[in-house]
């Protein structure tokens, strides 16, 4: 790697007016800092002291900080229970265990990357970018967004009675998915999530309460397939993801219909 | 820039370049097991401790062990052999490039997981890839080790 200087920042705004050059870079996990080696890096700052690599649960949400590794998500049990295994799914997939210690919350969702589970789950669940100067905002609003120099804090999860489940489409395991869906259903509405599209996730919310026929199903995952723009690349192609995003949104769709726990 | 930490037990200080990469260093300060294959994060066979979790070394700064604990193979000889003799007698030695990182990984397993099946030991162990056996040897392996051991496993 070629990085001129490394900065463990004391605390946020040191952080954040080191990261305001275009050449600094705001270290997560640092598992694709890897992969451009030849890229530059004036100043690599690194955020491991700053106490953001906890997950803190109240009555009304979870905090995820931004510095938590994939695998301390995976291996939580409160969210596990949360979210009925459906964090746990999304995750035991991505590359090995040795890579979900390393890789944080903070670099899967900064990076928006397309292929991305946990985006595509967290959309699902409603929560929040927390980021340093520009407060909390929806995660699907974060997601459309371009990366800028503010700073990510973390993920506000709020909690509600509902059911999730998520499911992705991999031709290897430990692969990259082919397409990635979450689906999380309240009382009066469910979220459907795509990602893998192979373009970075995107939510979907449909009207629809507890309880669903085989039929609604069908009919929801379509509405929610046609919605979404799909493209080739040389895992899948366009028509092949149309397609399986609605089965797998089908899928979800009926294990989540039923009352909240 | 200057780091400190503990390398196999031993305090350890050393004058690093910021970029400098985990795996480098070690191989430097004589961790020979310490091998970077892939340089994408998708082998497995760099795989060291760090604060006792198994991380890939290719990818790890060598600026962010500043005050930590990192363990290679070299510091777990007694259980790496022990185990490495349940590979042997199985024959998923084989050219034994991958070993080092796999045992690495299956040792930290072994202290993570209770009791665990065989599907969650795949998933623990997707990470480390093998070119000669197919796995099948290596699960016979892991079976007798950890049932010998009385670590258990739910067959």
């Amino acid at each position: 790697m070629n990085i001129a200087h490394y900065v463990k920042a004391k605390s946020l705004e040191e952080a954040w007016q080191l990261n305001q050059k275009r050449s600094a870079v705001i270290l997560g996990g640092g598992c694709w800092l890897r992969m451009s080696p030849r890229r530059r890096v004036a100043t690599a700052i690194d955020l491991m002291d700053l106490g953001l690599d906890e997950i803190r649960e109240t009555e009304e949400a979870f905090y995820i900080g931004a510095m938590v590794p994939l695998r301390q998500l995976e291996i939580s049990e409160s969210l596990e229970t949360y979210t009925q295994g459906a964090m746990k799914e999304a995750l035991r997939h991505i590359v090995g265990t040795q890579f979900r210690n390393m890789a944080t919350v903070g670099g899967s969702i900064w990076g928006r990357f397309g292929f991305s589970d946990v985006l595509t789950l967290f959309l699902a669940l409603d929560a929040e970018a927390d980021l340093y100067k520009g407060g909390r905002i929806p995660l699907s609003l974060f997601a459309e967004k371009t990366a800028d120099t503010d700073i990510l804090k973390g993920i506000y999860l709020p909690k509600k009675k509902r059911r999730t489940a998520y499911a992705s489409l991999r031709l290897n395991a430990t692969d990259f998915p082919v397409l990635a869906c979450a689906v999380s259903r309240t009382a009066d509405s469910v979220s459907c999530s795509v990602g893998a599209r192979p373009m970075r996730a995107q939510v979907r919310c449909l009207p629809v309460g507890t309880g669903m026929t085989g039929e609604e199903a069908e009919r929801a995952a379509r509405e929610v397939a046609d919605s979404l723009s799909f493209e080739d690349n040389m895992r899948a192609s366009r028509i092949y993801r149309h397609d399986m995003a609605m089965v797998l949104c089908r899928r979800l769709l009926l294990q989540t219909a039923g009352e909240g726990d | 820039m200057r780091i400190q930490y503990w390398l196999n037990g031993k305090m350890e200080s050393d004058e690093i370049l910021p970029g400098q990469m985990l795996y480098e260093l070690l191989r430097k300060k004589g961790c020979y097991s310490v091998k970077c294959g892939c340089e994408t994060t998708a082998c497995g066979l760099c795989t060291v401790w760090l604060e006792e979790k198994p991380v890939l070394s290719c990818a790890v700064l060598a600026a962010r062990i500043d005050r930590k604990h990192v363990m290679t193979l070299e510091g777990l000889q007694d259980e790496a052999q022990e185990f490495a003799r349940y590979m042997g007698q199985e024959g998923s030695d084989q050219c034994g490039f991958c070993n080092p990182g796999f045992v690495m990984n299956v040792l930290a397993m072994a202290r993570e997981l209770d009791n665990p099946g065989e599907e969650e030991i795949k998933e623990y162990l997707a990470g480390n890839l093998c070119r000669c056996t197919g796995y099948i040897s290596h699960m016979r392996a892991l079976k007798r080790y950890l049932t010998e051991k009385g670590k258990g496993m739910r067959l």
